[in-house]
């Protein structure tokens, strides 16, 4: 069925007055380029085989969507299930949009890939995939993010990539992504963006949505294997929004689902240290789309705090800040002290350790989860593993090892 | 005929440096500007900083970072523009990324600047598939909307900006950011044909050119030149900038007016 949305954005990059593309003139040129090979991929069957094919011998989806029965006691109340992407290759969806793009770069016929990072686990993605397809791969990574992602920068650096230290500005996601599209400026002619996220400008939001919408169709069919019946909240943590997106679209005529995209609080709301772009910015214009931005009063991009890396990002996704505007979707933030208590909770009841970026899903989720009576299902997109965090946890929580 | 494109005479090649406001200090860009007038530039540019200016190398990067710091907000920006336009002729053109603009209110922002003595803005990040609202707003404030083109801009682009800027067209030499370079790219000549056939306005040549020798070698192809990491590079000490820039101006104006010469010729 053809819907309104499903049309969206229009042909200029557009989810009503958010999106489009305020970059360079030089890289227009590039972007339509770019859309033009998506378009084309798009309507290429073998494309789709070999994504699909790859999808599930590489990647290993379909990934389970687990009933998690002792969090839900726990809770006391709606039944709460995991939507498992920890489990997909390299840990975390980022692979699923990796692998699309990083075909699409193949078919372009361009053999220098770049990419930028926060936690590490889009740039471990990329470099991943790079190895698999034969591809050169750099990866913008922020001083910070470096250090605190140790393990990741490792994990890049054996997967072949080169990785980029980025010392500008806050020296987190937001500047590594400076820093790549100053490189795709330079070396445009030869060189693939794979960016990680359903940000920047058009075609990114779409295409990268596109390459997550397999998270939210497998949900559907498993929820109806395992329920009959949909869910009633979606639950995904939010930083770019990409495994969000993925997971929210294919239900987005399902008017009865309803989306909560959880943002980071950080140390809290009013501190400014936070990430809360959705519930806390206003209308701006970063990284080539217009979008919910965490801006001061002069229009200069404030630095963000979380203690999750993937999520320290001061925009948003322009079709969040659409399902904002339209009221598809609510947006709440969660703060780091929470965040912890829900990634222990996590491993307790289930064993499983989340990201830090899940973990702030699954805190939302289980406060939910006991406000709703048993008969009621929460869906959480369990978007990554946290043995990437575990530094930050430990010392975090100030126990020795 | 607007401030900006009165600045082009034929058989005379415009100079255009570039200087980030508040880098290194406020009181240094109240300094510089008149000097810069007395030494030859045509046009001066001013840039509001940007937290995060993705098409500045990291000369321009590192002025906006210090820039911000010394406070210089855009009505900061635009006090200065006042100032400045109270002190000199010089025609002045705001250079800053499309957030701040937009933040403060295109309305707004585009009135303050013709009330400053602003006469033109350039935006970077603004391609004129993003720009017919603020097209509108700056001509009937009197204000030039200046677009850029790129090496990579095809045929179509190149029409597209030949219809729409106003002042002049701004010709970005080489694929990349702004800072200075050794040499000119060999397929500058070719691109600036290749807009000249199509635009009517004056064409300046900008990002990259940081000699004599290179403004030269433009002026024999454009209308313009534009100068911006080198001049901030003078700068970066404050006690001792003037003699610098000064020389460094007069240079560039020399090598101009040479270029104009043998043209004549």
């Amino acid at each position: 069925m053809i819907t309104r949305d499903k049309q969206l954005p229009d042909s200029h990059g557009y989810f009503e007055e958010f999106g489009g593309r305020f970059v360079p003139e030089t890289l227009i040129p590039a972007l339509d380029e770019l859309t033009q090979a998506y378009n084309e991929a798009k309507n290429d069957p073998s494309f789709w085989t070999e994504f699909n094919s790859l999808s599930h011998d590489y990647s290993g989806r379909p990934t389970p969507l687990y009933f998690a029965q002792r969090l839900t006691e726990h809770c006391g109340g709606a039944q709460i299930f995991l939507k498992r992407e920890d489990l997909a290759h390299t840990g975390a969806h980022k692979i699923n949009n990796a692998l699309g793009q990083g075909l699409l770069a193949k078919k372009m016929r361009k053999r220098r890939v770049i990419a930028e990072t926060g936690a590490g686990q889009h740039g471990v993605a990329a470099a991943t995939i790079c190895a698999k397809l034969g591809l050169n791969c750099i990866v913008y990574m922020g001083e910070e993010d470096m250090r605190r992602q140790a393990l990741n920068v490792f994990r890049m650096k054996l997967l072949g990539a080169e990785v980029c230290p980025v010392s500008s500005g806050s020296k987190t996601l937001k500047d590594a992504i400076n820093e790549a599209i100053r490189d795709w400026v330079t070396n445009v002619s030869n060189t693939y963006y794979l960016l990680g996220s359903v940000v920047g400008p058009h075609p990114y939001p779409a295409m990268v949505r596109d390459f997550q919408l397999v998270i939210g169709k497998e949900t559907k069919e498993q929820i109806l294997a395992k329920r009959h019946r949909l869910p009633d909240y979606i639950v995904a943590c939010v930083g770019g929004g990409s495994n969000a997106i993925g997971i929210f679209h294919p239900f987005v005529n399902d008017k009865k689902v309803k989306f909560i995209g959880v943002e980071a609080a950080g140390r809290g709301i009013k501190t400014c240290k936070h990430a809360a772009s959705l519930v806390a910015g206003r209308l701006g214009v970063l990284h080539g789309t217009k979008s919910y931005v965490l801006q001061d009063d002069a229009g200069q991009i404030m630095e963000t705090h979380s203690i999750s890396a993937g999520l320290d990002y001061p925009g948003v996704g322009p079709e969040h800040s659409y399902y904002k505007a339209i009221g598809r979707a609510t947006y709440v933030a969660v703060e780091d002290k929470d965040v912890l208590e829900a990634f222990q909770l996590l491993c307790q009841t289930e064993g499983i350790i989340p990201a830090l970026e899940s973990a702030h899903a699954v805190f939302y989720a289980a406060k939910l989860a006991s406000t709703l009576d048993r008969e009621q299902i929460i869906v959480v997109n369990l978007s990554g593993r946290g043995d990437k965090d575990m530094d930050i946890v430990v010392r975090a929580l100030e126990v020795s090892p | 005929m607007s401030r900006i494109t009165s600045a082009f005479n034929h058989g005379y090649k415009a100079l255009i440096p570039y200087i980030t406001v508040g880098y290194p200090s406020i009181e240094a860009t109240l300094k510089v500007v008149p000097l810069l007038a007395q030494s030859g530039a045509d046009i001066v540019e001013l840039g509001i900083p940007f937290s995060d200016p993705l098409a500045d190398g990291a000369t321009i990067q590192r002025a906006s970072f210090h820039a911000l710091r010394n406070g210089a907000t855009p009505k900061v920006c635009l006090e200065i523009a006042k100032e400045l336009s109270q002190k000199t002729q010089i025609p002045l053109v705001f250079m800053t990324y499309f957030n701040p603009v937009f933040s403060y209110g295109l309305e707004e922002f585009c009135g303050a600047c013709a009330g400053s003595g602003v006469s033109g803005l350039i935006i970077p990040d603004l391609p004129p598939e993003e720009g017919s609202e603020l097209e509108i707003i700056t001509q009937r404030q009197g204000l030039d909307l200046i677009y850029l083109l790129s090496p990579t801009s095809t045929e179509e682009r190149i029409k597209l900006v030949a219809n729409s800027s106003h002042g002049f067209i701004y010709l970005v030499s080489v694929t990349g950011v702004t800072g200075t370079r050794n040499k000119l790219s060999s397929e500058l000549g070719a691109f600036v044909a290749r807009v000249r056939k199509a635009a009517t306005q004056p064409l300046c040549v900008g990002f990259g050119i940081s000699t004599p020798e290179q403004a030269g070698q433009i002026a024999r192809m454009a209308s313009g030149v534009i100068v911006g990491s080198r001049i901030i590079q003078l700068m970066e000490t404050e006690e001792n900038f003037i003699s610098p820039v000064r020389n460094f101006i007069i240079e560039l104006r020399h090598a101009l007016d040479e270029t104009s010469r043998q043209e004549k010729e």
